[in-house]
C-alpha cells in the first residue's frame, strides 16, 4: 500500500444507526481518514465501498430493533437490489475477497451475524448464530471485561489480553445453531472475545456475562480474520475519561495515557493495513 | 386477502419474555401461570402470492436460529391451556408493523406503500395453567398492556385470531358553522360539549369578535358566514389553551401575605419574576462585555454561546397528564416531543447531546384503594421508565442524569420532567443559527410522521383535571425510529442550507406550529387537503389540531423546495408542502380550495382575556418534634440508605444508555464497581477538545410543606452546588471567558385558581406559587445565573367525584454550566486511603422536612434555609481549591444529610471512612448527622495538601477524619463510637431499597 495515502474507513449510517460519530472519531484518532455516509448513498451508487479499506457498521437501533435486532437492516443489505442492479452482499463479498476489512459493533455485529458474514464457518454466508434477548430481559449499560482468545487470528485484537469497555444492549445473547457450528467456531478460534471477570477468567456469571451467551461469547471473527464483530463498544472508550473509575485510576497513576483502551482496536487495524 | 404469520420460539430456546411474565405475575399479582410461551403474530393485508408470503415469512421475519414460522396455520401445543392476545387498538402506532412493511419491500424488491398500515403485529402469550377469566384479564390489563390502547382477547387456548385494528371512520368531512348568538349559559355548554376548555369570559370575547362589524365585513368579502366554523373555534381553543398561552402565569394576581400584612398586585408572574430576572442579568452581562446569552424565552428552547463555532440549545418540560393514563406512551412521547424543542429552535437541526429526566411518583408500595382510572404507582414507574429507555436509547441520545422522588401525593398525577440539550453550529451559511427568519411567500413544509386522530384536544386536556372518562385520543405512542430518520434528515438539510427555519409540532399540532411562526410575518395560508393522513375521513379541523407525533414544520424558500424534496426521498422522510406565509394579518386555512378558517392574527394571539386570581398566604402552625438523642444510629442509617428517596437507582440507570456518543465523562454512577452516585453529569462537547458542560437538577418538593420560598430557593441552590461539587465555576461578570450558565425552570403545581366549593385551597396554592417565583428571582439575580426557558404545568390534580389527589407545589431547576476542561472535574467517590475527609459549609439545626424526620413520620418546622452570601463565599473557596487541584473527591450533602453523603462517597469501592464529629459546637448528633442544611459538601484531600486547603477554606471546612482501607464506616461523637458498620451492609441496604 502507498504509504503516503491514509487508510480509508467508511462508516455507514442511517435508519437508526447512532454510533457513527464516535466511530469516525476513533479512526481519526488512529490517523485514518474516516467518512460517514448514509446507506442509501451507497445503494444509489454515489459512494463505492471499493474506495475504502475498512467497512464499518456502527451501533444503534436500526429500525428500532423491530423484528429483532439488526434483522430489518440485514434484510436490506442482503436482498435489496442496489441502483446498479447488484446486491450489496455481493459487493461486500468482493470487498473481502480483495483482502479488505469489515467491522461491526453492537447493532453492527447483530446485522453481520444475521447476514451470515459472521462466523461463516461454512464459508457460504448462511446465518449460523444469532444475537437475541438477554436472559435478564433488560437493556443494560454496564462496563464489562472480555478475554481475548490468544489464538484468534484477527488483526483487530493484536496485543490485547483483556478488553474493558461498556456493553449497551438488550439483545446480546449469542446463540449457536448447532454443535457442528459450535465445533467449527471453537476449532477455528472464531470466538475471539469472551466475557470474563476482572482477573481475566472467562465466566457465565451475571452480570460479568451480561446476557447469557453461548461460549460466553462477546465477539466473533470469520475464518479469514477480516470480519470482526463484537457487542461491547470500543468506540465509547477512546479516552481515559470515558472510564467509570477514571478518578481513582488517575490518582493511582498520574502519568497514565489519556487514551482509552478501545482506541487500540482501531489503531490495530489501521497499523495492520499500513504495514 | 389476509395472510397471517406466527413466529414461535423453537422448543430448545429459552423464552425469556415468557419467563419474565411468569415471574412478574407471581411477584406482583400472585398469579401462578406455569410456563409461558410468547408468539408474535403478523397480519398482512397486502395482496401477495403464496410464494411471496413464504419468502417474506422465512427470510424476512423469522430468525431461523431460534424461531419457527407458521404461515396461515396456527401454532398448537397442548401443554398450554389458556392464552392472552395483546393487540393494538385502531390507530395506535405499530412500528413493528411498519418495519415489517419496509423489509417486505426490501426482500422482494417491491415498492408497496409503507406510509399507511397494511401489516399489523400482535403478541400472544400461551399459558400453561388453566387460569380463570378474571386472572387472565388482570394479567392482561395490569402486566401486559393498557386497555386504553390495547385490545385484549383471552380465555381457553383456541386456534383463531381474527382481530385487525384497521381504522374505519364513518363521518362526513363537512365544515360545521357554529351559532354564537346564544346565551352565556349556552356558551359555557358549547365550550364543554366541544371540549374547548374555554371559560365564559373567553367565550364571550370570541362571541364579541364574530359580532364585530369590521370583522363581519371582512368575512363577507371572503364569502364567509358571520358565525365561526368548527375549525375556527378549535384553533382559538388550541391557541388560547393554558399549554400555549400560560394564562395563569400571565394573570394579574392579588397577593396578600397574612403573616406580614403585605399586599401586592402582581402583573404576571412570568413577566415580574422570570422574564425580569433574566433581563436584569442580561443587562449586567452586556455591560461587562459578556455576550453568551443569545436567546431567551422567545423560541422553543433557550440558546447560549459555546464558542465562535457553536451554540448550546436546551429545553426541559413536563409530560404529566399523558403519563398518568398511559405511562409508557406518555413518557416516550414526552421524551421525543422534548427532543423536538431544541431540534426546532432557530433555524433548527442541531445535534442532540443528552437527555435528563426527573420523575415524581407515588410510593411503589402504595396501599390505598385505587380510584377509577388511577394506575398503581409501581406500574406508572415501570411504564415511564420503559418509555424513557426507548425514547432515549432508540434515538441514540444518552440519558446522563436525573432524579426520582417518591411521595404519595404524586400517585394521582405523576410528574415527568424531560430535558434535552443539543449543539448547533454558530451559523448556517452565514446566518446565525438561533434566528428565525421568515418572509411572506416562504413555503410551509410539514415533515415526518403522518396525521391521524392522535392527541386531539391534548393541549386542552393537559389543563383540565383527568377523570375516568378521559378521551382515548389523549393517548399516543411515540415512534423513535420515525423521529430518528427525521432528525438525521433535518441536520443534513440544515447544513445544506435548505431549511430557512423550523419549529416542532407539539401541543395544538399544525394550528400551533404554523400559528406561532405566522406571527413573524403576520399571516399564513394553509391547505389542509395537502396534509398526508394515516387514514381517511378526518375532519378538516382535526387535521389542523391533531397532535400526531414526530413531525416538524419547516420554513423553506421557494427555490430550495426541489432540492429539499429530493434529499427527503433519498432519506425516506415524507414531506408535504402545505402553503405559504403571508403578511396580510390573517390565518387563512383552506380545505379543498375553500376557506374554512379566517382569523385575525392579532386577535388569535393577543385576544385572550387576562385572568385575575387571588393569592393568600397564611403561616402554618408547625413545631419541631421530640425525638430521642440516643438512637441506634447504625439502624437509622441503614433505614435511611434503603428509604425510597435515597436508595440506589442503579436498576433504572443501567437500562438507560448513558454513554452513547462517547462523550459522557461523569456518569450517574462511578467508581471501581460503578456504584457511587454522582452529583452533576459532565459531558465533553466534541472529540477535538476537552471543553464540556455540567448538567444538574435541583428539586426538593417536601420542603414546600414548611416554606415554599425556601423550597424554591433550596432547589436552586441544590442545582448550583451539584455543579460546584464536580468542579464547575460560578459566572463572573468581569471575566469574559464565555463561561455560560443556563437554567430551565419547571413549575408543577396543584390547581391554584380559588373556588370556594371546588378548590378552597386555591388561594394558598397560588400564594406558594408566588413565593416560589420570588425565590427564583432572588436566587438567579444573586448569582447572575439566567433562566433561558421553562414551562409551567398548572393543574396537577387527579379528581374522581369529590376525591382529589393533588401534587405538592413542585419546582425543578435544571442547570447547565460550561466546563473549561472536563479532565479537571471531580467525582464524589473517595480515591485513596489516608485522604483527609472534610465537611465544607455549616450545619444548622435544620431537620425540618428531612428524610430523617420522615422516618418518624414527622415534618418539623426548621426547614433548611438558603443563605446566599454564605453559600457564595463557600462556593468561591471550593472553586479556588479546585483551581489548585486540591480536592480529590467532592459530594454535595442533600437528602439524609452528612451521614448519607459520607456513606455514598465510600461506595466508589475499596474504602471506608473514619470520622469524628467533635469539632462542632452546641449541636446534637441527630442534627450533625442528618440535618439537610444547604450549601455543604463532603470532600476528601491528599494529606500533603492539608495546609494549602485549610488556608483557602479557613473555617468553612471542618476536618472530620480520613478515608480508611477497611470498608467500614465509623463515626465518633464525644469520644464515643456512635456508628460502626460495614460499607457492604450499607450498600446492600441501599441497593435493596427499590427491590424490596
Amino acid at each position: 500500500m502507498n504509504k503516503s495515502k491514509k487508510v480509508m474507513a467508511l462508516i455507514v449510517t442511517g435508519f437508526g444507526i447512532n454510533c457513527e460519530e464516535e466511530m469516525a472519531a476513533a479512526y481519526r484518532m488512529a490517523e485514518a481518514e474516516a467518512n460517514i455516509y448514509h446507506l442509501n448513498d451507497i445503494f444509489a451508487g454515489k459512494i463505492s465501498i471499493n474506495d475504502y479499506d475498512i467497512l464499518n457498521f456502527p451501533g444503534g437501533f436500526s429500525f428500532g430493533d423491530d423484528l429483532g435486532s439488526g434483522k430489518v437492516l440485514s434484510n436490506k443489505l442482503k436482498f435489496k437490489k442496489m441502483q446498479n442492479g447488484r446486491l450489496f452482499m455481493d459487493e461486500i463479498r468482493e470487498f473481502l475477497d480483495s483482502g479488505k476489512f469489515v467491522l461491526g459493533i453492537c447493532n453492527g455485529f447483530q446485522f453481520l451475524v444475521k447476514m451470515g458474514l459472521l462466523p461463516d464457518v461454512g464459508k457460504n454466508q448462511q446465518q449460523e448464530i444469532t444475537l437475541t434477548h438477554n436472559n435478564s430481559t433488560k437493556f443494560e449499560d454496564r462496563w464489562i471485561y472480555c478475554k481475548v482468545n490468544s489464538e484468534a487470528k484477527t488483526p483487530f485484537l493484536q496485543g490485547l489480553d483483556v478488553f474493558h469497555g461498556p456493553v449497551r444492549h438488550g439483545e446480546g445473547k449469542l446463540i449457536i445453531k448447532d454443535d457442528d457450528i459450535k465445533n467449527g467456531i471453537e476449532e477455528n478460534k472464531l470466538n475471539c472475545l469472551s466475557y470474563c471477570n476482572a482477573e481475566g477468567e472467562i465466566t457465565g456469571e451475571y452480570p460479568q456475562n451480561p446476557n447469557g451467551s453461548d461460549l460466553n461469547c462477546a465477539g466473533m471473527t470469520d475464518r479469514s480474520g477480516q470480519v470482526f464483530g463484537l457487542m461491547p463498544h470500543p468506540e465509547a472508550y477512546l479516552s481515559l475519561y470515558n472510564h467509570p473509575n477514571w478518578g481513582q485510576i488517575k490518582r493511582q497513576n498520574p502519568k497514565i495515557s489519556e487514551n482509552g483502551q478501545g482506541l487500540k482496536i482501531f489503531k490495530n487495524i489501521v497499523d495492520h493495513i499500513n504495514k | 386477502m389476509k395472510n397471517q404469520i406466527q413466529l414461535v420460539y423453537k422448543d430448545a430456546i429459552r423464552d425469556v419474555k415468557g419467563e419474565k411474565l411468569q415471574r412478574d405475575a407471581a411477584n406482583f399479582l400472585q398469579i401462578e401461570t406455569g410456563k409461558v410461551k410468547t408468539v408474535k403474530i403478523f397480519t398482512v393485508l397486502y395482496d401477495l402470492s403464496k410464494k411471496e408470503i413464504e419468502t417474506f415469512a422465512n427470510l424476512g421475519l423469522k430468525d431461523e436460529i431460534i424461531q419457527d414460522a407458521y404461515i396461515n396455520t396456527f401454532y398448537k401445543d397442548h401443554q398450554f391451556q389458556t392464552y392472552i392476545l395483546v393487540a393494538k387498538k385502531p390507530g395506535v402506532t405499530d412500528d413493528e408493523g411498519v418495519s415489517a412493511q419496509r423489509t417486505l419491500n426490501d426482500i422482494l424488491n417491491l415498492n408497496l406503500d409503507v406510509n399507511t398500515q397494511h401489516i399489523f403485529t400482535q403478541d400472544m402469550y400461551l399459558i400453561k395453567n388453566r387460569l380463570s377469566l378474571f386472572d387472565l384479564k388482570t394479567l392482561a390489563e395490569q402486566q401486559l398492556g393498557n386497555r386504553l390502547i390495547h385490545h385484549f382477547e383471552f380465555g381457553n387456548y383456541r386456534n383463531e385470531i381474527n382481530y385487525i385494528p384497521e381504522v374505519k371512520i364513518n363521518s362526513d368531512n363537512n365544515v360545521k358553522i357554529i351559532d354564537l348568538n346564544i346565551s352565556d349559559q349556552d356558551l359555557s355548554l358549547l365550550s364543554d360539549a366541544m371540549l374547548l376548555s374555554l371559560n365564559i369570559e373567553e367565550m364571550k370575547v370570541i362571541q364579541a369578535y364574530f359580532a364585530d362589524e369590521k370583522i363581519r365585513s371582512q368575512r363577507q368579502k371572503n364569502e364567509l358566514p358571520n358565525n365561526p366554523s368548527d375549525c375556527e373555534l378549535e384553533i382559538l381553543a388550541q391557541t388560547w389553551s393554558e399549554h400555549c398561552k400560560h394564562k395563569e402565569f400571565a394573570a394579574t394576581i392579588e397577593y396578600e401575605n397574612k403573616e406580614t400584612g403585605e399586599k401586592q398586585i402582581i402583573d404576571s408572574l412570568f413577566k415580574t419574576y422570570i422574564q425580569k430576572s433574566t433581563e436584569v442579568i442580561q443587562n449586567r452581562l452586556k455591560k461587562t462585555g459578556n455576550n453568551w446569552l443569545l436567546k431567551v424565552f422567545t423560541d422553543n428552547a433557550g440558546v447560549v454561546k459555546i464558542d465562535d463555532k457553536s451554540v448550546f440549545v436546551w429545553k426541559v418540560e413536563t409530560h404529566n397528564s399523558p403519563s398518568a393514563i398511559d405511562p409508557y406512551g406518555g413518557a416516550i412521547t414526552g421524551i421525543l416531543g422534548n427532543n423536538r424543542d431544541p431540534l426546532g429552535t432557530g433555524i433548527g437541526g442541531g445535534k442532540l447531546l443528552f437527555n435528563t429526566n426527573v420523575l415524581c411518583f407515588g410510593s411503589p408500595d402504595y396501599s390505598k384503594t385505587l380510584l377509577p382510572g388511577q394506575l398503581h404507582p409501581r406500574r406508572v414507574f415501570e411504564g415511564v421508565r420503559h418509555g424513557i429507555e426507548d425514547g432515549g436509547n432508540k434515538s441514540g441520545i444518552p440519558t446522563v442524569n436525573g432524579s426520582i422522588i417518591f411521595d404519595d401525593r404524586y400517585s394521582g398525577k405523576p410528574l415527568l420532567y424531560c430535558g434535552t440539550g443539543g449543539v448547533m453550529p454558530f451559523q448556517y451559511n452565514g446566518v446565525n443559527s438561533w434566528l428565525k427568519p421568515i418572509a411572506a411567500g416562504d413555503r410551509i413544509i410539514m415533515a415526518g410522521g403522518r396525521v391521524g386522530k392522535d392527541g386531539i384536544h391534548g393541549a386542552t386536556f393537559s389543563s383540565a383535571e383527568i377523570d375516568e372518562n378521559s378521551p382515548q385520543s389523549a393517548v399516543q405512542i411515540g415512534s423513535p425510529i420515525t423521529q430518528k430518520l427525521l432528525s438525521d434528515f433535518m441536520q443534513e438539510a440544515a447544513l445544506c442550507g435548505l431549511i430557512k427555519c423550523s419549529t416542532d409540532n407539539g401541543a395544538g399540532g399544525l394550528s400551533s406550529s404554523i400559528g406561532e411562526l405566522a406571527t413573524i410575518t403576520g399571516g399564513a395560508l394553509v391547505n389542509l387537503d395537502k396534509v398526508p393522513l394515516k387514514y381517511d375521513n378526518l375532519q378538516p379541523w382535526e387535521i389542523f389540531i391533531s397532535e400526531s407525533q414526530e413531525r416538524m414544520t419547516f420554513v423553506v424558500e421557494e427555490e430550495k423546495i426541489s432540492e429539499l424534496f429530493q434529499l427527503a426521498i433519498e432519506r425516506e422522510v415524507e414531506l408535504s408542502d402545505l402553503g405559504c406565509f403571508t403578511n396580510d394579518g390573517f390565518m387563512d386555512v383552506r380545505y379543498k380550495s375553500k376557506t374554512i378558517a379566517f382569523l385575525e392574527m392579532e386577535f388569535l394571539h393577543n385576544g385572550v382575556p387576562k385572568k385575575y386570581l387571588k393569592a393568600e398566604w397564611q403561616k402554618l402552625d408547625l413545631c419541631e418534634p421530640k425525638i430521642s438523642k440516643n438512637l441506634e444510629f447504625n439502624d437509622i442509617l441503614l433505614k435511611l440508605m434503603q428509604s425510597y428517596n435515597i436508595c440506589s437507582r442503579e436498576d433504572v440507570i443501567r437500562q438507560y444508555d448513558h454513554e452513547v456518543k462517547g462523550k459522557t465523562i461523569i456518569k450517574p454512577l462511578m467508581g471501581s464497581e460503578g456504584k457511587a452516585p454522582q452529583d452533576a453529569a459532565v459531558m465533553r462537547l466534541d472529540f477535538n477538545s476537552f471543553q464540556g458542560i455540567a448538567i444538574s437538577n435541583g428539586i426538593i418538593p417536601r420542603y414546600g410543606d414548611i416554606d415554599a420560598y425556601q423550597m424554591s430557593a433550596g432547589s436552586f441552590d441544590e442545582a448550583i452546588r451539584q455543579i460546584i461539587a464536580i468542579g464547575g465555576k460560578l459566572p463572573v461578570l468581569n471575566d469574559n471567558s464565555n463561561r455560560f450558565w443556563t437554567v430551565n425552570d419547571n413549575f408543577c403545581v396543584p390547581d391554584s385558581a380559588y373556588d370556594p366549593v371546588d378548590n378552597p385551597e386555591g388561594k394558598l396554592n397560588l400564594a406558594k406559587l408566588v413565593q416560589m417565583n420570588q425565590a427564583l428571582f432572588d436566587m438567579s439575580t444573586f448569582y447572575n445565573i439566567p433562566l433561558t426557558s421553562g414551562k409551567d404545568s398548572m393543574k396537577n390534580d387527579f379528581k374522581v367525584g369529590k376525591i382529589k389527589i393533588s401534587v405538592p407545589p413542585t419546582i425543578l431547576y435544571s442547570m447547565v454550566a460550561k466546563i473549561d476542561d472536563v479532565r479537571q472535574t471531580v467525582t464524589s467517590d473517595f480515591k485513596a486511603a489516608g485522604d483527609l475527609i472534610y465537611q465544607i459549609g455549616k450545619t444548622y439545626n435544620e431537620l425540618g422536612a428531612s428524610e430523617f424526620y420522615n422516618l418518624f413520620d414527622e415534618l418539623g418546622a426548621n426547614v433548611p434555609k438558603v443563605r446566599p452570601k454564605e453559600a457564595r463565599r463557600i462556593y468561591t473557596k471550593v472553586i479556588k481549591a479546585n483551581k489548585f487541584r486540591l480536592i480529590e473527591s467532592n459530594h454535595d450533602i442533600s437528602d439524609g444529610g452528612l451521614a448519607v453523603a459520607v456513606t455514598e462517597s465510600a461506595f466508589g469501592g475499596g474504602f471506608g471512612a473514619g470520622i469524628a464529629l467533635d469539632k462542632f459546637q452546641n449541636m446534637d448528633l441527630n442534627t450533625l448527622l442528618f440535618s439537610e442544611s444547604h450549601s455543604r459538601f463532603i470532600c476528601s484531600i491528599k494529606p500533603e495538601n492539608q495546609e494549602k486547603f485549610e488556608k483557602i477554606m479557613y473555617d468553612d471546612a471542618i476536618l472530620l477524619g480520613e478515608v480508611i482501607s477497611e470498608e467500614k464506616l465509623t463515626v465518633k461523637f464525644n469520644e464515643k463510637v456512635v456508628i460502626n458498620i460495614r460499607i457492604k451492609k450499607l450498600k446492600s441496604a441501599w441497593e435493596m431499597g427499590l427491590q424490596k
